[in-house]
């Protein structure tokens, strides 16, 4: 293990070609890339990476992307890419067909603004499009945990009671492009927590099958309640995963959901990525002048544990959820499910959504505290809540 | 509820037996030239001691498969998205020859999946020199949606989008993929069986990307008798509206069959309702064959080298 000091991208693209070396022992590695700020320097780093077995397709859009890489894993290798907000919209198709495929692909995806209006900055909005897919979702706020979840998510996804793909998530440039100190494992230790892959309904070049064609409602059925199934099994799955990451890595990886202050909290902030790390400083400031205010971080989105933030907010009369996107014509997309994860359970609770740093606009806990004050006035939840628009000094209630 | 994903243990893998690439039972059209180019694709692979993997698009091709748990393929199969099947095979092939397995990766998809909407794809796996086989079924038209056009739909044919006939011509597919100057590209037809057996066997022989396009009659969007089929394909060929030749390296051309100057392309437009014979040009027609096949002649002539 090695303390480097490198940027998002760098770690990102580090543990996915060690975790692709580490399947040498079996089938291999494959993917296909695609350049797009701002998530580009992980291909670059992938494409330059000497895989003892393994090949990198250098594709011409990202919907081939994700096809070369699906074609890697319908061959029982292991199989990885990476992308970024339209990069991502034009490989919808074939993400959505990844998680019906059942295939056990990780993607690292650089959260970035959907244009147009053409912007680089930050935006969840591309990867919460896709939340519906039968992709696991995980959102990270910092280079080790980019790092570190993506080499979990491989053992997550290829766990044969899971079988699904998972996307790791980061803020474009706030972790994507900033260098932090950042442990870097080497390989032996990645070969030791990740086992070979054995994906049993791989294609074989002798075995007849036939994989993706037609089906009747029944068996369609049957096929979406499967999936439903592995993911009921996702939380203590990713549990067990935790447990041999921090014995393998000597570091804990972190919680699906992870609870700061929240133990007699009456206000909660539920926050991802960034937000969370900013949010995480302001409630701190907050508790030192005796506010019982606390933080959810929502590491894990899909699937969504509701049981948990049920748990953490248990003490809570308020909530207020940051949204780093907007869904047009309902509002932040975690409010949302935030929301049905309360409804018929705590009626009582005040939750607003804030729709905060959208279009790659800055979350500075100026911003945070702004909405908190907004929370403790407010005495019932209002529509979502636009943060920064400049025309008005106040937050609009 | 099952522990584990059981519906994916349970798909039916069966030993790849002989002549199976097709199997009985299917549920394609009478008269359906991609059925008959299946067949005798399943024969040639047989004749060669080779196995093959599919990789099928959204098309007719992948309907043939029948509904989970069936399938009449009995080789691996897979579908996928309608522009997606050279990315797809790129990626089957890649692990295939890292892991030193035999068998072809080989693409079976329609008009529409390479002409339109996969030509992207197609074109940079093409780039890449993928070690794939490309099979195109071209049967002019959008036949799995119920006849619209496509841009392989020839001139003057009515479809469901071209009510009135297609004012446009037929894409040249076969010279932009030899464009790409990958090994093997050529077109084949079910009624030269023999013509078709050797160039399959050619294919097999090369490694890198191989594009072989097969004029295959659709009775339904043709509007023709199905027992026409293959003399529908027959006349297209020695009249000289399907020319049958390859191309090695995008430098190399061989004609394989020669106009037989009798045959009229007048019978092959009046036996399909697609065409209305008030709408068809045949002196334009005549020359515009003439036209291709002097292209062909002389490029033919030149016999270049590829440059190794």
């Amino acid at each position: 293990m090695t303390l480097q000091v490198v940027t998002g991208n760098h770690a990102a693209g580090y543990a996915l070609s060690t975790a692709g070396e580490a399947n040498r022992t079996a089938r291999g590695a494959a993917c296909g890339i695609y350049p797009i700020t701002p998530q580009t320097e992980i291909v670059e780093y992938v494409a330059k990476f000497p895989f003892s077995k393994g090949r990198v397709v250098p594709v011409e859009s990202e919907h081939s992307a994700m096809g070369v890489t699906m074609g890697a894993a319908l061959g029982g290798a292991r199989s990885f890419t990476a992308s970024s907000a339209n990069g991502l919209a034009y490989m919808t198709e074939n993400i959505m067909v990844a998680g019906y495929y059942r295939l056990p692909i990780v993607m690292v995806a650089v959260n970035r603004t959907l244009g147009p209006p053409w912007n680089i900055w930050v935006d969840q909005g591309d990867t919460l499009m896709l939340r519906d897919f039968a992709w696991l979702q995980f959102y990270c706020e910092d280079n080790q945990e980019v790092l570190d979840t993506t080499l979990l998510a491989f053992r997550l996804a290829e766990d044969h009671r899971i079988l699904l793909p998972v996307m790791v998530c980061m803020d474009a440039f706030i972790v994507s492009h900033t260098q932090m100190e950042t442990d870097l494992p080497d390989q032996a230790q990645v070969d030791r927590f990740l086992p070979d892959l054995d994906l049993k309904h791989r294609l074989r070049y002798d075995e007849a099958r036939t994989i993706g064609g037609l089906s009747w409602p029944q068996e369609g059925l049957s096929m979406r309640l499967e999936i439903d199934e592995a993911m009921g099994r996702v939380p203590e799955v990713f549990q067990e995963c935790r447990s041999a990451f921090t014995e393998a890595f000597g570091r804990d990886p972190g919680d699906q959901l992870q609870t700061f202050e929240t133990e007699d909290a009456e206000t909660v902030i539920v926050a991802t990525g960034t937000m969370a790390t900013t949010a995480r400083e302001v409630v701190r400031h907050r508790r030192e002048a005796g506010e019982r205010i606390g933080l959810v971080k929502l590491k894990m989105f899909r699937p969504f544990p509701q049981e948990s933030l049920r748990q953490a907010c248990r003490p809570a009369s308020r909530i207020a959820v940051l949204d780093r996107n907007y869904a047009a014509g309902s509002g932040g997309v975690f409010w949302q499910d935030t929301r049905a994860a309360f409804q018929g359970h705590r009626d009582d609770l005040l939750i607003q959504n804030y729709l905060a740093g959208l279009c790659g606009g800055d979350v500075t806990p100026a911003v945070i505290e702004q909405i908190l004050d907004d929370l403790a006035d407010r005495t019932e939840a209002g529509s979502p809540a636009w943060i920064g628009i400049d025309e008005h000094s106040e937050v609009p209630v | 509820m099952s522990a584990t994903a059981g519906k994916l243990e349970q798909l039916p893998g069966l030993p790849c037996t002989e002549e199976c690439l097709l199997r009985a039972g299917n549920t394609n059209c009478g008269g359906c030239g991609m059925s008959t180019g299946l067949t005798m694709l399943g024969r040639a692979l047989r004749d060669a001691g080779e196995t093959c993997t599919l990789v099928i698009p959204a098309c007719c091709g992948i309907v043939t498969a029948g509904a989970f748990p069936t399938t009449s393929y009995g080789v691996p199969t897979v579908a996928t998205t309608f522009a997606s099947a050279p990315a797809v095979a790129s990626g089957l092939a890649s692990i295939r020859d890292l892991n030193g397995e035999p068998g072809q990766v080989i693409c079976w998809a329609g008009d529409g999946g390479t002409y339109d909407i996969g030509l992207a794809t197609l074109s940079a796996a093409a780039e890449r020199n993928e070690n794939i086989i490309y099979f195109c079924y071209d049967n002019e038209i959008y036949g799995n949606t119920g006849g619209q056009r496509s841009s392989s739909t020839p001139a003057a044919a009515h479809t469901t989008t071209t009510p009135w006939g297609k004012a446009e011509d037929k894409k040249d597919i076969v010279s932009i993929m030899a464009a790409h100057r990958i090994p093997y590209a050529a077109t084949l037809s079910i009624a030269h069986p023999e013509d078709f057996a050797d160039k399959i066997k050619q294919a097999l022989s090369m490694t890198g990307m191989r594009f072989l396009l097969i004029h295959s009659p659709c009775p339904t969007g043709w509007k023709s008798e199905p027992a026409d089929s293959v003399e529908l394909v027959r006349i297209a060929v020695n009249s000289g509206l399907f020319p049958l030749y390859e191309v090695f390296h995008g430098l190399d051309y061989k004609i394989n069959v020669e106009p037989d100057g009798t045959t009229d392309p007048a019978d092959y437009f009046s036996r399909q309702k697609r065409f209305h014979p008030d709408e068809i040009d045949l002196e334009a027609t005549r020359k515009r064959c003439e036209n291709r096949f002097n292209q062909l002649r002389a490029l033919a002539r030149i016999n270049l080298a590829p440059v190794s």
